[in-house]
């Protein structure tokens, strides 16, 4: 899932500027289940521009909607009519569904109330780890289903480096060493010969370094008639 | 003994030099070896390169000139470099991957070769959160391990990384690598630097070694797997300064093992002088930090597939001739 | 903070039918009794006690919010009560965010026979409200949200 985390209060309420009525609109997908953006998180964002504001002596108006899933236009069409009443409307979606509502809704401003952070999940109750970076090209074939390129801090392919320490990386104890995770996996694998070889420069073409990407799919695009 | 087989293995791999640098020199005619690390002034200030490089000059085959270590900003290792070359001293540069992607490390490369630079180290560099810079983005392109095998293939097979050919040929590096014996998990350590060997290092230099007893153990694992008659190995060893500094390097810093002995023995020195007397103090810890890395270069001529010392002595740059001297290998060799 | 002599808190006490509700009755049928300023709402466990109600409680106008649950490890749900803790501390958090005391905002923990702990708990709740004076949201009552007017409903 993308993990996000709520913005800091005043960063918001900065970006709003001045009075006005306001839209909060949640997401009911990746942002709900890691506790960022769902139904219950926009009640409170709601709640606490309210307070924040009213505190101030100039009080925004804010109401409360959530939609199944931001980041694809069909799931925006019932904010269609609902948003002409708003001056602007705070986004609980991911930076995909924050940008999902601006293209939908060009003349109205859209703020992001969360930070997105990273592809992850939850390793215990209330605590999120980044899993991967989305490099378009992806090696857990060969790392035993552990990934450098999102949980190596140097982004090895031939590691541990000299930092790895009892299992944890350099820049920071509550950080595990994934290569030291590959190591033992590699091991339980009985693969360990593998990682002796000298693993060639990744091709970054297919990540973020190649420019923005897209996926294209023949088979499902909506098929060209004679006439179009 | 170390020597005797030193001797074989050069003849065993040939007399044709690939770079033909001093320390290639000196570590192919079976000397033991001795380097030493430079670190460049957070300025751009010329007379501090070059006043750092005549203190050890005579007491060094080649010097490391550290390349924004610990992530700190300081004058470039290729600029130092040339700096302390047209003094006399022979530079390694180092190379982290942190700073450079596989282009910049190129044209550097070509540009260092141009200015008739032989050494360099290929190092992945301390993560930048260390540093002056944390909120810098991190390059990461290539590991050290690619980096090491890029100038292999520049060397020779005269190709650039995506396989174009150079040139006029490659520019030609004694290709080093660093190796910390002490980071987990420590059985593979041998493994890690046979990668490093295959992948085409010619000398490494370790981390700095305080647990000889580990050090021993990683190697006769390493002259079992014959690493040794394939890649010249220079253990690290630098002279304590404090027991405080003793104490910091045992508990804090990572991939560092500090036995109790040290830390006891830089204690033991100060025994009896005034608390307050902090000149006393530390003279008597200096005395004390340089005697034990005498010892500790003593003990390295005997291991064997130790093909030399890298001292590194950072900030106490006049520490370096004592403890060559001390461990009997002033004067450095000159070889044609 | 100005506050006016007839200030008479209002105090919600979110209180665990196991053990806090009872402790309060106890409480207000014996000599020792708790301020009329606190406002009893049962519930089956603190768990149950959302971050949101907390919150909501605040900006419909209630001076101070308490939170009573059962003594830790006796959580009839097992960590309930230590849950509710962990949200009262995020709420306190937030207030500091939005401009009001976090002071406002607290977790007790009694047994069901602690009648006169509950009433002592209470007690100092109410004083440290009074202390901070009125909650400021209240005050204006002209441009009432969405939530103000539901409440108003129900009052
Ligand atoms: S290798 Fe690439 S695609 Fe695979 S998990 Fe890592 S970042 Fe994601
Ligand atoms: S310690 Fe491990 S995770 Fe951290 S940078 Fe080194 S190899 Fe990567």
């Amino acid at each position: 899932m993308i993990v996000a985390e709520r913005k800091p209060l005043d960063d918001i309420i900065e970006m709003l500027g001045g009075q006005g009525k306001v839209l909060a609109v949640g997401c009911g997908t990746c942002v709900a289940v890691c506790f960022a953006g769902g139904k219950k998180e926009v009640e409170m964002l709601a709640s606490s521009l309210r307070m924040s504001t009213n505190l101030k002596g100039n009080k925004l108006e804010v109401d409360e909607t959530s939609v199944q899933r931001q980041c694809e236009a069909e799931y925006l069409e019932v904010l269609d009519e609902r948003v002409k009443d708003y001056d602007a409307i705070v986004s609980l979606g991911c930076g995909v569904g924050v940008q999902y509502l601006a293209e939908r809704f060009p003349e109205k401003r859209i703020i992001p109330a969360l930070d997105t952070k990273f592809m992850g999940g939850p390793t215990e109750a209330g605590v999120w780890e980044e899993r991967c970076q989305g490099c378009g090209s992806c090696v857990l074939g060969i790392t035993g289903g552990v990934c450098p390129i999102s949980r190596c801090a140097k982004q090895l392919m031939n590691g541990p480096c000299g930092g790895s320490k009892h299992g944890h990386c350099e820049i920071d104890e509550d950080v595990p060493c994934a290569w030291q995770k590959i190591w033992e996996s590699m091991e339980k694998l009985g693969r360990l010969d593998e990682l002796m070889q000298v693993s060639a420069p990744k091709d970054w073409s297919t990540s973020r370094d190649g420019g923005p990407r897209r996926v294209v799919r023949d088979d499902i695009r909506t098929p060209k008639t004679e006439d179009s | 003994m170390a020597m005797q087989q030193a001797i074989e293995n050069t003849e065993e791999k040939g007399r044709a030099l690939k770079a033909g640098s001093n320390l290639e020199r000196v570590l192919a005619a079976g000397h033991f070896a001795v380097t030493g690390e430079l670190e460049p002034p957070k300025s751009h200030d010329a007379d501090i390169v070059r006043k750092r490089g005549k203190v050890v000059e005579e007491c060094l085959d080649a010097a490391n000139i550290t390349d924004n270590q610990t992530a700190i900003v300081r004058m470039s290792s290729i600029g130092s470099a040339l700096l302390i070359k047209d003094s006399g001293l022979e530079p390694v540069i180092q190379i982290t991957c942190r700073d450079r992607n596989r282009l910049a490390m190129q044209a550097d490369l070509l540009g260092a070769a141009a200015h008739g630079i032989k050494n360099v180290l290929c190092l992945s560099g301390d993560h930048q959160s260390f540093g002056n810079h944390p909120g810098a983005k991190n390059v990461h392109d290539i590991d050290s391990m690619q980096l090491i095998r890029m100038i292999k293939d520049m060397r020779d097979e005269s190709r650039f990384q995506c396989g174009e050919e150079i040139p006029g040929g490659g520019p030609r590096f004694f290709i080093g690598a660093a190796a910390n014996p002490f980071a987990d998990p420590l059985e593979l350590r041998p493994h890690r630097l046979a990668k490093k060997v295959a992948a085409g290092a010619d000398f490494v230099q370790t981390q700095l070694v305080y647990d000889m007893d580990q050090f021993r153990k990683y190697m006769a694992k390493v002259v079992d797997m014959g690493l040794h008659e394939k890649v010249s190995i220079l253990a690290g060893v630098g002279p304590l300064k404090s027991t405080g500094m003793a104490r910091y390097m045992r508990d804090k810093v990572p991939g560092m093992m500090v036995p109790d002995i040290f830390v006891d023995r830089m204690a033991d020195a100060v025994k009896g002088i005034d608390k307050d007397d902090k000149a006393a103090k530390q003279e008597a810890w200096r005395a004390e930090g340089i005697k034990i890395c005498i010892e500790q270069c003593l003990e390295m001529k005997e291991i064997e597939g130790v093909a030399g010392v890298h001292i590194m002595a950072i900030g106490w740059e006049t520490a370096v001739r004592p403890i060559v001297e001390g461990a009997g290998l002033m004067p450095r060799p000159k070889v044609d | 903070m100005t506050q006016s002599p007839e200030f008479e808190p209002q105090i919600v006490a979110f209180c665990c039918l196991h053990c806090a509700y009872a402790a309060a009755d106890l409480a207000g049928g014996s000599r020792c009794g708790y301020p009329s300023s606190i406002k009893i709402v049962a519930v089956p466990c603190t768990g149950r006690v959302d971050s949101v109600h907390l919150v909501k409680t605040l900006e419909d106008g209630a001076d101070g919010v308490m939170v009573a649950g059962c003594l830790p490890g006796r959580c009839h749900f097992q960590t309930g009560n230590l849950h509710a803790k962990q949200r009262v501390d995020h709420v306190r958090e937030l207030l500091e965010e939005i401009g009001l005391e976090p002071e406002r905002v607290r977790m007790v923990n009694v047994s069901a026979g602690m009648g006169v702990q509950f009433a002592e708990n209470a007690k100092d709740m109410s004083e440290t409200i009074a202390a901070l004076g009125p909650n400021p949201l209240r005050v204006p009552k002209s441009q009432a949200s969405t939530t103000d007017a539901a409440l108003e409903g129900t009052n």
